[in-house]
């Protein structure tokens, strides 16, 4: 639990300190991106549904999966689509 | 050993979350940042896959597919100016899919085989990680889902109450979190006796879906880009949480990062409309059928100057510098494409243009950018309000276009004004201003503007893209 709350404390100050130097002009980008990184949580999905036995929690898990997956595609796609757009003059 | 080799594949792609946010702190090098991300996503997904036992991968597959699908589709489809609502949609589905799986956690160990999967007993501090993870995941799912409906317009931008909301509100909080202790408490008898875990966990998921929808109706449409960023620092906590559940370090960092960066976004919003968080909840502030105004300085019997789009078109062509404002108008009217048009116009004509973006125009950080790089607009040509605002001094035009609230000069000295003390960019400053208008129709925020009655400012009224597209015309033939 105590190196838990480390980890999440330490991952919290590196994030800040990364994202507070992303300029406005990509701030969009930052938030999907980011929602597709929170998407994570599907890996969190197949660790327990995908090891049990019981049904309810095979199809809660299941449910998991499909809403994670959305996210975590979607995400990384639609943050690509508006990157790509970004262009300096040529 | 398999569960060593997951550890390090998790961190891994901790370090490539990392470096790919780190990529976007510059529009060259964001595409890749991007990329290197959704790598990092892949290893931490095969690596579950393949090495954690997962007894039934097929079922997984299955709903992986149906989920890329879906979300390849949504991400295919979307017009730039509905990124707001597709961001906020995305929001909700990260906080149900942690709601979900702690939800999943709880009928793990009700299962016959809880001893080989995992703990056999609840933990009291588990029970209390388990409860957070389904009330934060429920909150962002159901905040998500009415702010996806107030941007999108499917439901009243107008901020919503009735009487004793807020107390309903703090009824729900206390009744989830007397749910938590109870939880905790009943955790040791777990799961033998399953039943005040089970209606515990349901309760703060329904206590959840509510709070969501309670906390997000009563603030109005102008604030909504403060509360999908906030949603998205609560989608990031919320699988977060659901990391401390599961003891999986990639959930816990991920989760973090995100965390950070929604918090990050909320305060800069929050900052450059000059107002506390605790404000914008509990605020109510602007919807999007105009009608209520500001109090202030009333300009009633002040007059406008109105002009055509051969004025404009001179005025521009002779300047030595133009510097465009777009505003939400400016994506609703699709005229994003004539404006970069228009620009090229100029610079062909030699004069200096940029674009200056407020951090809130538009109905998401950073939305204008999108819009305007879609058009081709070189991201080297927008500058931020800090960066261009001691400009416009020497700016001969300032050309206003679909925005409102964050031009108008009552913010600086007017305290009675909703919008006193909020940072605006200074188009009163140029030499002309022209503001694109399809009407004098307040802005979203409900208030009249002292600009438009300014001596050197100029309407241009009519459909934004068309007005532009006319002065367009002219400036060619001069």
């Amino acid at each position: 639990m105590l190196t838990n709350l480390i980890i999440f404390i330490l991952a919290s100050i590196i994030g800040s300190e990364v994202i507070s130097k992303v300029p406005a002009t990509l701030h969009t980008p930052l938030m999907s991106g980011s929602n597709a990184i929170s998407g994570i949580t599907i890996v969190g999905a197949m660790v327990v549904a995908g090891m049990v036995g019981d049904d309810w929690a095979k199809w809660i898990g299941f449910a998991a999966v499909i809403v994670a997956t959305i996210n975590v595609i979607g995400g990384f796609m639609v943050t690509d689509r508006m990157l790509q757009m970004f262009k300096k003059k040529d | 050993m398999k569960q060593n080799i997951i550890d390090i594949a998790y961190l891994v792609s901790g370090i490539m979350f990392i470096y790919g946010l780190k990529r976007l702190q510059s529009p060259a090098t964001a595409r890749k940042g991007n990329q290197l991300a959704a790598l990092g996503m892949f290893v931490a997904v095969v690596a579950t896959l393949f090495l954690q036992e997962i007894l039934t991968p097929i079922h997984m597959l299955m709903g992986a597919v149906i989920g890329a699908g879906i979300g390849a589709y949504l991400a295919k489809k979307v017009e730039m100016t509905g990124m707001p609502e597709l961001v906020a949609a995305f929001n909700g589905f990260g906080g149900i899919a942690s709601a979900l799986v702690a939800g999943a956690e709880i009928a793990r160990f009700m299962a016959p085989n809880a001893h080989i999967t995992g703990g056999e007993h609840l933990e009291a501090v588990s029970a209390i990680t388990i409860s957070l993870s389904i009330l934060i995941g429920m909150i962002t799912f159901t905040g998500s889902f009415v702010a996806f409906g107030k941007l999108s317009e499917r439901i009243s931008g107008n901020p919503m109450s009735f009487p004793g909301m807020r107390l309903l509100t703090i009824l729900f909080v206390l009744g989830s979190v007397g749910s938590m202790i109870w939880m905790a408490m009943e955790s040791s008898v777990f799961p033998e006796v399953s039943d005040p875990v089970v209606y515990g966990a349901i309760f703060i998921a329904v206590a959840g879906a509510l709070l969501g929808i309670l906390l997000v109706i009563p603030i109005g449409g102008a604030d909504m880009p403060v509360v999908v960023a906030l949603l998205n620092s609560y989608s990031g906590i919320a699988a977060a949480a659901t990391g401390f559940v599961l003891n999986n370090t990639a959930l816990i960092i991920s989760g973090a990062l995100v965390g950070a960066s929604g918090l990050i976004l909320t305060n800069i919003m929050c900052v450059a409309m000059n107002r506390s968080l605790f404000n914008v909840l509990v605020g109510g502030f602007g919807g999007d059928s105009g009608g209520a105004t500001g109090g202030g300085v009333s300009t009633e019997g002040m007059t406008v100057n109105s002009t055509t789009a051969d004025d404009v078109a001179i005025l521009l062509s002779y300047a030595n510098k133009v510097i465009f404002i777009p505003g939400y108008g400016m994506a609703v009217a699709q005229a994003q494409h004539a404006v970069r048009e228009l620009a090229e116009e100029l610079i062909k004509k030699d004069v200096q243009v940029k674009f200056a973006i407020h951090p809130v125009a538009g109905r998401m950080p950073g939305h204008m950018n999108v819009l305007l790089a879609e058009a081709n607009v070189p991201y080297d040509q927008l500058f931020e309000m800090d960066e261009i605002n001691g400009e416009f001094e020497t700016t001969d035009v300032a050309v206003v276009i679909g925005a409102n609230d964050v031009v108008n000069p009552a913010a600086r000295h007017d305290k009675s004004s909703p919008i006193y003390g909020m940072p605006i960019l200074n188009a009163d400053q140029a030499g002309t201003s022209i503001v694109l208008k399809r009407s004098m129709r307040p802005g979203y925020a409900g208030i009249d503007n002292e600009l438009f009655y300014n001596s050197n400012n100029q309407m241009l009224f009519g459909d934004a893209k068309e007005s532009i597209q006319a002065v367009i015309n002219e400036v060619k033939q001069l």
